[in-house]
């Protein structure tokens, strides 16, 4: 049974992983190709789904938009303005990284784990390599390409609600155009991006943390890539709190 | 050589390593043998330094490995190789990736250095056509093979094997052995095996450790342990009517 001091425990060697991830670097040589295979599998493994998801989700939104938008006198290209705000806002940053939990925490929790259990990471604690800045410093240094993601995610979430819109029958082209211009902040694009970086962080090293100090066997790298999407999912969604309050309250 | 003094180490309550005392010479074959639970690799991983201990000292060539600094750690270890039971190779490397992994994290070796000296050990554990070949498609015996090459191929002064037998055929394990065996001569390297193996035991033991309860019951070497009358070795060592048969003979012959 885990007791509150199981979980101080759990945190205090969570931070100290942290600091971990850039002592004793590995050599460049070797560094470089696992940043590129990290890129491969974390960024450019994650672009067709979070398009395909990105895309609909925005028609969806606009669709909604639309169908609750009753009133005559509220103006159509109210449907633009709301697809944007939610899609720049919360939708691209919270929500991809939520799906991001699920599949990019679970293949570094389940691929760091299964090492642990081969005994692949006690092979390079002998060899006197640091392992915690091997295997998550190449992550970390991948996941800060991150922010591209969601900027093909909201791009992509707001031509999604403009094809739903206009091909639906829900709007004209120009009012969603002129919705998506209206009252453009620049600070929501700069606060969107600050949580992807923090969100990035979090996607690199929670689920990091599960793999690296699993204990048991195949059935625990299961557990551990469940224990990683729900804890990453619920950090994502208080520090998405934390930051709303702090950036925009 | 390797000097091993009073080593404690528990998890929790449980009290694993007794106090164990003793030493594991340099060109030597030393072999770590007792029943499961009784300690042997928790403290085959407390000479590695992947588990610390609560009391006692572990010594390399006179130096406490607990007293070294972070990077005499890393050097010491860069002079150290394992052969770890389920071989442990990076399954997202080839076989020469592999075995050219230590040459790449701890030399400043050209490549083609660090290739003809991956040939040459792969050459000495007879695997030189397995180049191209993923652990996933080596056999187990080829996979102890690698990592045996693994181990070996930034020369090192200290060779650890846990369990290098296992799951292996006994045609093979006789190949394992025999490669170790003339590996630790070859280079004159201190090896310390974990094993359970009986046939390794009589075969390569040039100096045998039993543990018992975490505490070290007997030491001696593939020759007296025919001759000791330590009825925990005994019924340890000659469980097998086989066994049994074969110390008979051996002090028939012998005395």
């Amino acid at each position: 049974m885990k007791t509150p001091i199981t979980y101080l425990e759990n945190i205090g060697t969570y931070f100290i992983m942290i600091k971990d991830i850039f002592r004793r670097p590995t050599k460049w040589s070797v560094m470089k190709p696992l940043i590129l295979k990290d890129i491969d599998d974390l960024i450019i493994g994650s672009l067709g789904i979070v398009a395909f998801i990105s895309f609909f989700v925005g028609g969806v939104v606009a669709i909604q938009t639309s169908l609750n938008m009753t009133s005559p006198i509220m103006p159509k290209y109210l449907v633009g303005f709301a697809t944007r705000q939610s899609i720049i806002l919360e939708f691209a940053p919270t929500f991809i990284s939520i799906i991001m939990a699920g599949k990019v925490g679970s293949f570094i929790t389940s691929s760091i784990g299964t090492m642990r259990v081969t005994e692949q990471i006690d092979a390079l604690e002998v060899m006197g390599i640091n392992g915690i800045n091997y295997l998550v410093f190449p992550k970390f240094i991948a996941l800060t390409l991150y922010p591209f993601v969601i900027s093909i995610a909201m791009f992509l979430g707001i031509l999604g609600g403009l094809i739903a819109c206009v091909y639906g029958g829900y709007g004209t082209m120009e009012d969603y155009i002129e919705g998506v211009q209206l009252d453009f902040e620049p600070f929501h694009f700069i606060y969107a991006f600050i949580k992807t970086f923090v969100f990035a962080f979090l996607l690199a090293t929670i689920p990091s943390y599960y793999g690296y100090f699993m204990k048991g066997g195949a059935l625990e790298v299961g557990k551990a890539s469940t224990t990683s999407f729900v804890w990453t999912s619920v950090m994502i969604i208080l520090v998405n709190f934390l930051l709303t309050s702090l950036l925009l309250g | 050589m390797i000097e091993v003094k009073d080593i404690h180490k528990s998890f929790g309550d449980a009290h694993i390593l007794k106090g164990i005392t003793t030493s594991f010479e340099k060109g030597k074959t030393n072999l770590i043998i007792g029943q499961s639970g009784s300690g042997k690799t928790v403290f085959l991983k407390c000479l590695l330094g992947l588990f610390e201990y609560e009391e006692g000292s572990i010594s390399y060539e006179g130096k406490n490995f607990s007293n070294l600094t972070r990077d005499e750690k890393t050097n010491l270890r860069a002079e150290m190789g394992m052969v770890f039971q389920g071989s442990a190779l990076f399954d997202s490397m080839t076989i020469a990736e592999n075995v050219m992994f230590p040459l790449r994290m701890f030399t400043k070796q050209s490549k083609s250095e660090m290739e003809d000296r991956v040939n040459e050990v792969l050459q000495r554990v007879n695997l030189e056509n397995a180049h191209n070949k993923m652990p996933s498609e080596a056999s187990g015996g080829m996979q102890k093979r690698v990592a045996i090459a693994r181990a070996i191929v930034n020369r090192p002064k200290y060779l650890f094997c846990d369990e290098p037998n296992s799951g292996l055929d006994p045609r093979t394990a006789i190949v394992i052995d025999n490669l170790i065996q003339e590996i630790t001569d070859e280079f004159n390297i201190t090896t310390v095996i974990n094993t359970h193996d009986m046939n390794s035991v009589m075969e390569i033991g040039e100096k045998i450790v039993f543990l018992k309860d975490g505490l070290l019951e007997w030491e001696g070497s593939s020759e007296t342990i025919f001759r000791t009358e330590n009825e925990a070795v005994t019924n340890f060592v000659y469980s097998s009517e086989l066994f049994r048969k074969v110390r008979k003979m051996y002090l028939e012959e012998n005395d």
